[in-house]
């Protein structure tokens, strides 16, 4: 390693995008706070999320130089810590902030922390490494079945908290990391299709259009599957089409109601429909050029909600229009197409598959959470990777992108 | 290896066109919310965050014909509650009243206009005194919805003594809310109640401007706003009226104190009216604000009735002074000459049929010419000029000159005189029908006759004038409505002045009432009334310089007053005095009457050098 320059600086695109995301978080984590309502919570928090970043800097310094032979040492071990910790957290966690009724922090020590952020990094190290062990690229759903299995312990944890965002987050992360694995196609749609059945299952002439199609899908792809995968593909989704109406009754009533007024925001106008439409107001008053920094009215007034952890990129699109939106969209692409280069160019299985892992979440992160403030998809609890407020998310998503870093750095 | 490095360079690709896709897909949205459709949300985050705010239109102020005020605008505050929820408005209410006298009336009002809802704030009181606004401003995180704003409070300087004229104003009221006129009001308004207030409320209403304030999500408000232009308010216009407010606060000075009546006083040339006095009055600044419930129910129950415009309301038997009316039918009706007398001389009564009907002086008359008659007030001539004149001619021609209507004033209230309309008017109201004698009660002024003063001094109009009476009006703008005309010959009227100048001097009722300075024309009436105190006192007066046109016409009226040469007639006669005085631009005097001149020991040789014509 000596004499060479160190890993940040060979991947400085990749880590430069990052630090810019970041510093562009804690601005507009400043500007979320200059409100107009009496003692707003959220006017110093700036100051706070930018002492996080220094510290992440540091740790990205610090982890960077780390050989990927460690990581592949401690992948199962921190696995396993994580999903304890998770687990902890389910029985011993308290709610904050955003997520004031999702059981999500553990208190250690007077640090109020977010096991499940930590988890996204661990999952992903130890599925990377799971499927980096295997010379051949999984031919059969079974092959798929411990990988699954592997995600869905932490998932589950998620969801009982429960954080429905983050754990949309691992399902990211899942197919990404399987579809860098080189999985065949049709075996991740048939994957896939039980989640897909359970979004179809709302109308039954849809899901038994459905199913039809499914069923059709499997007869043509008999030669490449065992008939145990087929039945159980077909038997997942018909499990899934059964438990969808009891699964919806057991969900929140706010939650419900955020499906609800995505199809329709003006169901419920005062309530989970009010976030929605101010959002939108908020990103589409802010037009071509945006209404200044700091001066988004839907914020200032205290219209928007959440307005520094999961709906920042409304204060973004109102304040700084289009031109602001776009840039940030495009930093962010700009970010992924890094990661898919330094995926590409990886000399180790095991660290391509990580960094998709780690952009399967990041990307998930980014399409839902613009695609809830602008309606394009149903109001979710995710925040903007690099850019909402929240000092876990930070830490971790500069742990993700510092191993990333460190394993796209490895020589063969 | 290699081939592993090629599947994943596809790999790669597909991810490449993915992640594009799927950022472009939000690019897209993102485009289509902030470009295309950016008016529209920009439009919705405008309506989010400003609220309209009614800006009261000062209204018109009201002067009297030489410009003193008789009705203003101070600054005063007002204290509303920007909606939210039911419960807490109604809470706000609750403890708004440890900073404001909220009457009980009052707050029940408000509540229920607080479940009722709407966009506007609701209006607590629109007359919050200074103190409380500034312990209010002190408090105001604790009342975060509080608006606080100035507004215009309506003032009346000329107090008691515009109160009937002027009226007052009031917030307007659901009934209201319903009108047409009152299409863009709005709760809170304040609109005038009575009196010329009320009557030129178009003119001196204005139209309500508009301010916008930005608010908060919770409906806060942040601050005033500047950024949207909002729609000034348009002041109401000024009413200037005839009214003398001088001649007003003279005959207030001079009205019989502790008795009730009312005094009008009309501009002969024009019409105009002088001064319209009644009394009791009331202090209508105690209506400026928001109205006492308290106070109210006092002014109401007062048995004295305050609230009360004698002048234009009051109807009363005109008794004697109506005798002049007599005359005019019979002149316009030409079945008498001023010169001629009546067949039956006055013994102090006359028979008809087998009734007897008295004069008031048992003595008698004897034969009277129609001065004479006017001047000796006789009875007995004007039972036979009723006769001459017959029943159905004096239904007539008292009909055409209105004295079963109204005069046709502006003012929004005035009572119409009680006058039969056509015989049938026994029949219906007493169940007999009439004989030709009811003509000699009508002739005298008694029987079915209710007159109000004013309508007794637009009749003096045409005795002062040409015949002609148009309806008397008080603002100086206002287009008098159609009057009505007498067809009497120029010199017949002046025999009907001559009859009234007769009372004025030596050996007529009114003689102590004499004016040095001014001829002073009158008729005295005192109408019994049935009951046990003393009769009410009439004197109806036409008055200007010696030798010229008459100037100022004068009516006065108090109840239970007794005579009206004793009470009435000097009332009418200083108050001529004082106004001629001013309008010829003499030194004013409160020595003014015979009289006075008698009591004060001056010298009233004039009084007796008035020889009879």
């Amino acid at each position: 390693m000596s004499g060479r320059r160190p890993a940040w600086l060979r991947q400085l695109p990749f880590t430069a995008t990052v630090l810019v995301l970041s510093l562009f978080g804690v601005a507009m984590i400043y500007s979320a706070g200059v409100l107009e309502v009496p003692s707003p919570v959220t006017r110093g928090l700036w100051l706070r999320q930018a002492v996080i970043l220094a510290a992440a800097v540091v740790g990205l310094l610090i982890l960077s130089r780390v050989p990927l032979r460690w990581f592949e040492w401690f992948a199962m071990p921190v696995y396993i810590v994580g999903v304890a910790v998770l687990a902890i957290t389910l029985v011993a966690g308290t709610g904050a902030g955003t997520a004031e009724g999702v059981n999500s922090f553990l208190s250690i020590a007077g640090f109020r922390f977010q096991p499940a952020e930590a988890a996204k990094v661990t999952t992903a190290l130890a599925l990377a490494l799971l499927l980096a062990r295997r010379e051949e690229p999984p031919r059969y759903l079974r092959d798929l079945l411990v990988p699954a299995l592997l995600v869905a312990v932490p998932l589950g944890l998620v969801l009982l908290q429960p954080d429905l965002g983050t754990a949309l987050a691992f399902v990211g992360m899942f197919f990404a990391i399987i579809y860098w694995a080189r999985t065949p196609w049709p075996l991740i749609l048939f994957a896939a299709s039980p989640g897909l059945g359970l979004l179809l299952a709302f109308s039954a002439r849809v899901w038994s259009v459905y199913i039809i199609v499914l069923v059709v899908a499997l007869y043509l792809y008999r030669f490449r599957l065992y008939l145990v995968e087929s039945v159980t593909v077909i038997l997942g989704n018909v499990a899934a089409g059964a438990v969808a109406q009891p699964l919806w009754n057991s969900l929140a009533q706010y939650q419900r109601n955020r499906l609800l007024v995505f199809l329709d925001p003006s169901l419920d106008p005062r309530n989970a429909g009010w976030q929605l439409i101010q959002s939108k107001v908020a990103v589409g008053s802010g037009g071509l050029m945006g209404k200044g920094f700091t001066a988004g009215t839907q914020k200032r007034l205290a219209f928007l909600p959440e307005q520094h952890t999961d709906f920042i990129f409304s204060v973004v699109g109102e304040e700084l229009g289009f031109v602001g939106t776009s840039l940030t969209l495009l930093l962010f692409c700009h970010l992924f197409l890094r990661m898919i280069r330094m995926a590409e160019t990886a000399s180790a299985p095991f660290a391509g598959l990580f960094i998709f892992g780690i952009m399967g979440v990041w990307l998930t992160h980014v399409f839902v959470n613009v695609g809830m403030t602008i309606g394009v998809v149903p109001i979710t609890g995710i925040p903007l990777p690099f850019i909402s407020y929240g000092g876990s998310f930070l830490l971790m998503s500069w742990t993700g992108a510092a191993i990333a870093v460190a394993l796209a750095s490895e020589d063969p | 290896m290699s081939r592993r490095r090629y599947r994943h360079s596809v790999l790669a690709n597909r991810a490449r066109i993915a992640v594009v896709i799927l950022l472009g897909i939000l690019a897209g949205v993102l485009f289509r919310a902030q470009v295309l459709r950016a008016t529209d949300w920009l439009l919705q985050s405008e309506r989010n965050r400003l609220r309209p705010l009614t800006v009261p239109a000062p209204r018109g102020i009201i002067r009297d014909r030489d410009g003193r005020v008789l009705a203003d605008n101070i600054p005063g505050y007002s204290v509303s509650i920007v909606p939210d929820q039911p419960d807490s408005m109604l809470s706000t209410l609750r403890r708004l009243r440890e900073h404001l006298d909220i009457p009980a009336g009052r707050l029940e009002a408000l509540s229920q206009q607080v479940r009722a809802g709407g966009p506007r704030p609701l209006l607590v009181t629109g007359d919050a005194p200074f103190d409380a606004v500034a312990a209010l401003e002190e408090r105001r995180s604790g009342f975060p919805r509080l608006l606080i704003e100035p507004r215009p409070k309506r003032r009346y300087p000329a107090g008691q003594l515009g109160a009937h004229v002027i009226g007052y104003v009031g917030e307007i009221n659901e009934a209201e809310l319903g009108r047409p006129e009152f299409e863009d009001a709005e709760p809170g308004w304040i609109v005038g109640r009575s009196g010329v207030e009320s009557q030129y409320e178009s003119l001196l209403r204005g139209s309500a401007g508009t301010r916008y304030v930005e608010v908060d999500a919770a409906g806060r408000i942040v601050g005033s706003f500047g950024g949207v232009q909002g729609v000034a308010a348009d002041p109401g216009q000024d009413v200037d009226l005839n009214l003398d407010l001088e001649l007003m606060e003279w005959i207030h000075q001079v009205f019989p104190d502790g008795m009730n009546g009312a005094v009008v006083a009309l501009d002969v040339e024009s019409g105009g009216v002088l001064a319209l006095y009644s009394a009791p009055a009331y202090d209508p600044n105690v209506f400026a604000g928001v109205v006492d419930a308290e106070e109210w129910r006092r002014l109401v129950a007062n048995p004295e009735s305050p609230l009360y415009h004698r002048a234009v309301m009051g109807t009363y038997a005109p008794g004697s002074p109506w005798k002049l009316v007599t005359a005019a039918i019979a002149l316009d009706l030409g079945v008498v000459t001023p010169d001629e007398h009546m067949p039956v001389p006055c013994r102090g009564a006359y028979v008809y049929g087998n009734r007897v009907a008295r004069c008031w002086d048992a003595e008698g008359h004897g034969f009277l010419d129609l001065p004479g008659a006017i001047q000796h007030s006789c009875n007995v001539y004007f039972y036979q000029l009723g006769l001459r004149i017959g029943l159905d001619r004096m239904l007539g021609v008292g009909n055409r000159m209105g004295f079963g209507n109204q005069c046709g004033i502006d003012l929004p209230q005035e009572a119409g005189g009680v006058f039969p309309e056509s015989l049938e008017f026994w029949e219906r109201r007493f169940g007999y029908r009439a004989q030709e004698g009811e003509v000699l009660s009508l002739a005298i002024g008694q029987g079915p006759n209710d007159q109000t003063p004013l309508k007794m001094a637009q009749f003096l109009l045409a005795i002062a004038r040409d015949g002609s009476a148009p309806a008397p009006t008080l603002s100086r703008e206002a287009v008098p409505a159609e009057g009505w005309r007498l067809d009497i010959r120029p010199e017949h009227l002046e025999e009907i002045r001559e009859g009234m100048r007769r009372v004025m001097q030596p050996g007529g009722t009114a003689h102590l009432s004499s004016l040095e300075h001014f001829d002073l024309l009158g008729k005295t009436g005192t109408v019994e009334h049935g009951g046990e105190e003393p009769e009410h006192a009439w004197f109806t007066g036409v008055a200007g310089p010696f030798g010229g046109p008459p100037e100022i016409v004068l009516v006065a009226m108090v109840e239970f007053g007794g005579s009206g040469s004793a009470v009435a007639a000097p009332l009418v006669a200083k108050a001529a005095d004082f106004y001629l005085r001013g309008r010829h631009g003499m030194p004013r005097d409160t020595i003014q009457t015979l009289r006075e001149y008698l009591v004060a020991g001056r010298n009233t040789a004039w009084a007796n050098a008035r020889e009879l014509r």
